[in-house]
This record gives structure tokens, C-alpha cells and sequence, in this order.
């Protein structure tokens, strides 16, 4: 068939957190049309058929905005194309006969759960230290209550629409978070919103972001360049002005 | 004091303390630059004579140099410390990594330039500082700085002279990303100034190690009298 497409996958397996992992290799016959989970999918079919071990991802919407999926494919994470996501790539990205390397994000703070699956939650402890803003309970308030300039309102967004993948950590030869952090922080030191725990919700981010074991930022830029949602690298300069800021005043 | 220990012990504080410190010895290779420049005005030192005598007696250049120091053994320190831990956080390493994709080499080792700096420092310290400072051949007249450099650049000194060369060229690539990147570490990201502290950064990056590069290499090759 013209379509068909024959692909030689170097796949990290590892059995669990503490076990010595290593590459296999595996030929897997897709088509140009596939995505690139769609593609394991058939190579875990194969796995099981042949009574082996299926490779454990991670996925979940597979439409680019849940931030579950998380491969790096050929040293990048993510994959070779810019501003998407490893179940946005296609096959057609690749060519007839190429030999692809997949490996999970590596950072200690990221430790492997199995295969191609990192455990995230320092993550999660980082947005449980501070990012959220407290709310009173009862009915919802008007939208237009609380008056937002569309600019603000349009940088506010842009930073909120990091989806927490950890793409910016596995890039950064330091495992640096500050990509993460300095989305989550921005987005709410803009927001009226975010103004009550501001200086509080820096400190307390940074110091768990500290405590998780992520490295500081060297500038490189490498986490900006392969973030899926493009989150720009200023979003660490609002980061360090706001830390400074609340360290300033005491905090 | 409590203000200022996030200097110390925040991953964000000790960045800050980087850019400072960087900032400031940037300045000093300016000032540095300047007054060692003065030797191509091919007067056989005069000028520059001059100007050394004036920077080793003044009190306030003197007292200046007690802060340089202080500058630079923070930014020694903490950068091999950064240099160190950064270096832990990844135990496990990528079997197949693609670093140029998203970012350049030499942002990606700073520690490594900053390790050659220190290196050159060392033999440029004791080629003209400690001449200066701690010998009494400059001040009591059996020499002029300006003779010394012409004897360590000059004819039997090409070691010298390659070793100042791949120094400056280390020089260039530390604040090909230092520069901008110091103003990053302070917060300062806007669309207004970046274009200003780009040129700016890569200006100087290029021009200043070039400067400093042609001073042994014009001795060396006979060119000032």
C-alpha cells in the first residue's frame, strides 16, 4: 500500500521507579495519517498479541489540552515540531524507514512510574502552596462585576494557558520549573483576583518549586522554545520581579 | 540583614546575586578595556603609565578594588555552586538529546566558560596584579607596567599570548549570554528594552574581547613601540 510506513522505535522500558531502565527496539509498520500515540496504540496491539508487556504513556484528552501526554522524541520533548503537543504529532512528521527514539521526562523530580510515565504531583504540590486565589462561596458573581482591560485580560490568558506537562522541566538542562511556575504566578499577579495573596503566593510557590528539587533557571531559553502552548520566556522575569518584590517588603 | 538572605538560599535570590555581580564586573571590563586601550596610542606606554599609576594610587580606585574582589569571588562561588547543583537534578541523563534545537552551546555552559575565565585569571593575576601590588619592581621604578606587558607578550611570549587569546574568546561567549541574561535574572523582560539590551549585549560581547585580544597579539607581533 503507498501509505504504509515502516518505523524502527527505540522505546525506554523501565519496570518501575527504582529499576534499571533501558532501551528496546521495536519495528512497528503505521502510516503517514497516524498520530504518534495512535502509533504506540498499534505497537502495544503487537506487544500484547505477541504476549509481552505493552509500553506504558501517559494520554488523555489526545487534542493538545490536558498535558498528560508526555514522550521525548528524538532528545526533544514533545517531538520535532514547535507549539504542539506529542498526541498532536503525526506520523507524516517523520519519514518512511527512520528510526525514532522515545523517552520519558527526565528530571529527579519527575521520577519514572513505569516505561514512558512520570509521576508529576511535585507539580501539584507547587499549585497547592499558592497557586489559586480564595473565593467566598454563594452564587457565582456577574462576569462584569470586577472590570479587566482586554490587554490585561489577553496576557493574563496567555499565560494561563500552560497545561502543566512538565514539557519546560524535561527541556531544561537544569530540570528548572521556573517556565511552570512563572506561568501560574503571572496569570494571577495580573488578575484583580490574584492581588489578596500575591506577595504570599510567590514566596510560598518558589520555596516548594525550591523544595521539590528543580533546578534554578540558567536563561537558556530551551523550556520557551518547547513549550506546547508557547508560553513566553517573560513570564521568568515576572517571575523573578514578583519574587523579589514580596522578599523586598519582608515577605 | 533577614531581608536579604533569600540572596543566599533561593534559587531565584542566588540568580539575582549572579546578574548583580555580573553587571558589575561588566562595568569594571569596560573601565578595564578603556584605560588598557590607551597603549595603541603608540607612545611607548606613556599614556597608559599614566593611567596605571593613577589606578594603583588613587584611594578610591583602591577602595573600589576591595569591592571588585568581594564581586568577583561572589560570582565565582556562587556560579561554580549553581554550576554544581544544577548539574544534580537530572541523574538520570537523555540517551539522545537535542540541545541545539533550543538553545544555544554557550548559554548551555556557562559554568564550563566561566571555569576557562577563572583559569586565565589566575595567570593574568599574577602576570600584572601581583607584579604590581606585591613586588616593589613597578614602584620603585625598575619597571613600568607597560615594559612588563611588553615582556610577557613580547618574542618569547606566544604561550602568552594564545593563552590571553583563547581567553578573550571565553570572555566573548560567557557574555554573549551573560549580558542579556543578567537582565532577565533581575526581571527586566519587556518588548521596549530587548531590542536595546540585545544589541547592546552583543556589542559589547564581540567588541570589548576583541579589544582586550589585540593588546598581546599587537605586542607580540611588534606593532607598538
Amino acid at each position: 500500500m503507498e501509505n504504509e510506513m515502516k518505523i524502527k522505535l527505540k522505546v525506554w522500558r523501565q519496570e518501575n521507579e527504582k529499576a534499571q531502565g533501558k532501551f528496546e527496539e521495536y519495528d512497528v509498520n503505521t502510516n503517514p495519517d497516524m498520530s504518534f500515540l495512535e502509533m504506540f496504540d498499534v505497537l502495544n496491539e503487537q506487544l500484547i498479541t505477541e504476549g509481552k508487556d505493552p509500553v506504558a504513556f501517559d494520554h488523555d484528552c489526545r487534542e493538545g489540552i490536558c498535558g498528560m501526554c508526555s514522550m521525548v522524541i528524538d532528545g526533544r520533548p514533545h517531538g520535532p515540531k514547535g507549539g504542539i503537543t506529542t498526541c498532536q504529532l503525526h506520523m507524516r512528521s517523520f519519514n518512511n524507514g527512520d528510526t525514532i527514539s522515545v523517552e520519558p521526562w527526565r528530571a529527579n523530580s519527575f521520577p519514572v512510574i513505569k516505561d514512558l510515565s512520570v509521576n508529576r504531583s511535585s507539580f501539584d504540590r507547587i499549585i497547592a502552596a499558592g497557586g489559586f486565589v480564595s473565593v467566598n462561596t454563594g452564587n457565582a458573581v456577574d462576569a462584569n462585576s470586577i472590570l479587566i482591560p482586554k490587554e490585561t485580560a489577553d496576557k493574563a490568558f496567555e499565560a494561563a494557558t500552560c497545561i502543566g506537562c512538565g514539557a519546560c522541566v524535561s527541556a531544561c538542562k537544569n530540570a528548572s520549573a521556573m517556565l511552570f511556575v512563572g506561568a501560574k504566578v503571572t496569570q494571577l499577579a495580573l488578575l484583580p483576583q490574584g492581588q489578596a495573596e500575591r506577595e504570599a503566593r510567590v514566596v510560598a510557590m518558589v520555596n516548594q518549586m525550591d523544595a521539590e528539587g528543580f533546578g534554578a533557571c540558567s536563561n537558556t531559553g530551551a523550556c520557551a522554545a518547547e513549550c506546547p502552548k508557547e508560553i513566553p520566556l517573560s513570564v521568568i522575569a515576572t517571575l523573578n520581579r514578583e519574587y523579589m518584590k514580596a522578599k523586598m517588603n519582608g515577605k | 540583614m533577614k531581608v536579604l538572605s533569600f540572596l543566599f538560599n533561593s534559587s531565584i535570590g542566588r540568580k539575582f546575586a549572579m546578574a548583580l555581580t555580573g553587571i558589575f564586573l561588566i562595568t569594571f571590563l569596560l573601565v578595564h578595556c578603556g584605560v588598557n586601550a590607551t597603549i595603541f596610542f603608540n607612545d611607548g606606554g606613556e599614556t597608559f603609565n599614566e593611567a596605571a599609576e593613577f589606578m594603583g594610587t588613587n584611594w578610591l580606585i583602591r577602595t573600589m578594588e576591595i569591592g571588585l574582589f568581594i564581586g568577583l569571588l561572589w560570582h565565582i562561588f556562587q556560579g561554580l555552586w549553581l554550576w554544581q547543583n544544577n548539574g544534580m537534578r537530572r541523574k538520570q541523563k537523555y540517551g539522545k538529546s537535542a540541545g541545539n534545537a533550543n538553545s544555544t552551546w554557550y548559554s548551555r555552559s556557562m559554568g564550563l566558560l566561566g571555569t576557562l575565565l577563572l583559569l586565565f585569571l589566575v595567570l593574568h593575576l599574577k602576570h600584572f596584579w601581583i607584579v604590581s601590588r606585591f613586588t616593589d619592581e613597578i614602584t620603585s621604578g625598575q619597571e613600568t607596567l607597560y615594559g612588563e606587558m611588553m615582556e610577557v607578550f613580547g618574542a618569547d611570549g606566544l604561550i602568552s599570548v594564545v593563552v590571553y587569546v583563547l581567553g578573550c574568546i571565553s570572555l566573548s561567549y560567557h557574555l554573549l549570554h551573560g549580558f542579556q541574561s543578567a537582565f532577565q535574572s533581575l526581571g527586566i523582560n519587556h518588548p521596549a528594552y530587548n531590542p536595546i539590551i540585545k544589541s547592546l549585549g552583543f556589542g559589547f560581547s564581540i567588541i570589548v574581547p576583541l579589544i582586550f585580544a589585540a593588546m598581546p597579539l599587537a605586542m607580540h607581533l611588534g606593532l607598538l613601540q
